[in-house]
């Protein structure tokens, strides 16, 4: 049969020769490769002072995003939870009053909006359900925590900074 | 002997001391950051700059560690056994010349604890008490891991004595001394015994890496396969005094290794750098260079360590028995037939 690939290999079991016996040269060669690797730089990087680059399409922590006059997009329609794999969005809807418009884009907002960051799986399809692009995964790595209780991100987490500040 | 010889000798006994703890200190660093480099990786950089605290970090960590001591343990025994390690370890640095005599105005200076007449054999004894150790601390814990690392260990060490013993018989030949101090007189300037006796060095360092525990030959305490090996069932110093001993006899096997095979303190030029630069000066940079080639020698073996893989134990035993003694062996008969038919 014709070969797939050239990488066959036919195997042989002939006695090993003399120099290969004494084992000596296959040790110096061996030495000569660690040798080679000494000199070469190291792949580490130094975690907290050093950071790897993400690429483009990275999905870290979410954030609930504002428009461009600083009012939340989010208007706790739910399809985020609804589309959300590992159930891990929570929320609690709420009826912008008058005065609040400058904080609000829609009528309706999200007065509770939690996501459980162990159960999360960045899947990332809370973005693509969300009609007002009001929620993107596009932070960094969730720090570590002690306490399951802190996983639970409320909006002082995910909000975006207001644009003022 | 007169007092202030004494005092010297102590006080040289001292800087030795002083100097074997911190090389093997330094050596377990060492170690890991050139296990790091081997690897593409960086080591220990967080205990002080590049790291260099670290040894002083793990030291304090195996000093408040928990002592244990198991219950079937025969306590006596279970403490003897580390001491008796890091005891002969530390010992044999004793005959080991560090360089010429210094002279100070009327006094002269011997960089040599003990000039006794018999370094070698001195050397061997202290080598062979060194098994006692491994396998009187795997016997008193009580485990079977514990006994098997250190039944290994005894019959590795004792396999390898041999053929260790032979490789120096054919050094003896030519030197014709068993003195070290004398041995390292003869390989004045450039005329080391590495010229004429390459083979028996080579099974030298052979047995060497196998009476130090060493990688290729680490097979008391492969933790793949033994748990930990004969020091299972340690913890604290105890454990830290096993693993101390095994750098201290890493840097004393070396200083071996570079006083009988590759020209002690001396170096070439040296009687012209005595006659213009001062002899003392001399002395001193034979005593740097001899560190010099010592440290070489422990990288050696780390770069070893970080190469070749651990033997199976019955090609351990073929390597001991039937390659390295009749090797030694062979040594023997031709270097004795080249000697006598040069003096004839």
């Amino acid at each position: 049969m014709e070969p797939l690939s050239n990488k066959r290999k036919q195997v042989d079991n002939k006695p090993l020769n003399f120099l290969e016996r004494a084992y000596l040269p296959a040790i110096i060669k061996g030495l000569g490769i660690t040798m080679s690797h000494f000199f070469k730089k190291p792949v580490t990087i130094a975690y907290p002072e050093e950071k790897r680059e993400f690429s483009e399409n990275f999905r870290g922590m979410h954030s609930l995003k504002r428009d461009e006059n600083g009012k939340e997009r989010c208007t706790a329609c739910g399809l985020c939870a609804l589309s959300c794999p590992a159930e891990a969005i929570t929320m609690i809807a709420a009826e912008r009053q008058p005065g609040e418009e400058n904080l609000y884009r829609e009528e309706k907002y999200a007065a509770v909006y939690e996501i459980n960051m162990l159960r999360c799986i960045f899947c990332g399809l809370c973005e693509e359900a969300c009609p007002k692009e009001a929620i993107y995964l596009d932070g960094d790595i969730v720090p570590s925590d002690y306490l399951r209780k802190d996983f639970i991100y409320g909006k002082d987490k995910l909000v975006e900074a207001p644009l003022n500040q | 002997m007169e007092l202030a010889d004494i005092i010297v000798k102590f006080i040289l006994v001292v800087i030795i001391f002083a100097i074997s703890l911190v090389i093997a200190m330094y050596s377990t660093y060492a170690e890991r950051k050139l296990a790091a480099f081997f690897q593409d990786r960086i080591g220990p950089n967080r205990a002080g700059p590049w790291g260099i605290l670290q040894p002083l970090a793990d030291g304090g960590k195996m000093f408040l560690k928990e002592e244990i001591i198991p219950t079937n343990a025969s306590g006596f025994l279970f403490i003897v056994g580390p001491s008796l390690a890091i005891l002969t370890a530390c010992i044999g640095s004793a005959v080991i010349p560090w360089g010429q005599k210094l002279v100070i105005g009327a006094h002269v200076i011997d960089l040599q604890v003990a000039d006794i007449n018999v370094g070698i054999l001195y050397i061997f004894g202290v080598v062979s008490l060194g098994v006692y150790g491994v396998m009187i601390g795997g016997w008193a814990s009580n485990n079977k891991y514990s006994l098997l690392g250190a039944i290994r260990a005894a019959s590795q060490n004792i396999s390898y004595e041999i053929s260790m013993g032979l490789s120096i018989i054919a050094l003896l030949l030519v030197t014709g001394t068993l003195s070290l101090r004398e041995i390292a007189e003869q390989q004045h300037s450039w005329h080391w015994n590495i010229i004429y006796q390459p083979v028996g060095f080579i099974l030298f360092l052979i047995c060497a890496f196998a009476e130090t525990n060493r990688s290729p030959f680490d097979l008391p305490e492969c933790e793949t396969e033994l748990v930990g090996g004969y020091h299972t069932e340690y913890s604290s110093m105890k454990l830290g005094f096993y693993l101390f001993a095994e750098y201290i006899n890493m840097f004393i096997s070396s200083a071996v290794m570079v006083t009988l095979y590759w020209g002690a303190y001396n170096y070439p030029f040296m009687d012209w750098m005595a006659a213009n630069a001062g002899p003392n000066i001399a002395v001193i940079l034979g005593v740097i260079l001899m560190f010099l080639k010592i440290f070489l020698f422990i990288f050696f073996f780390m770069w070893v360590r970080w190469t070749i893989p651990r033997f199976r134990y019955d090609q351990l035993m073929d390597l001991g028995w039937k390659t390295l003694i009749p090797w030694a062996i062979a040594n023997i008969v031709v270097t004795g037939i080249v000697i006598t038919l040069i003096n004839r």
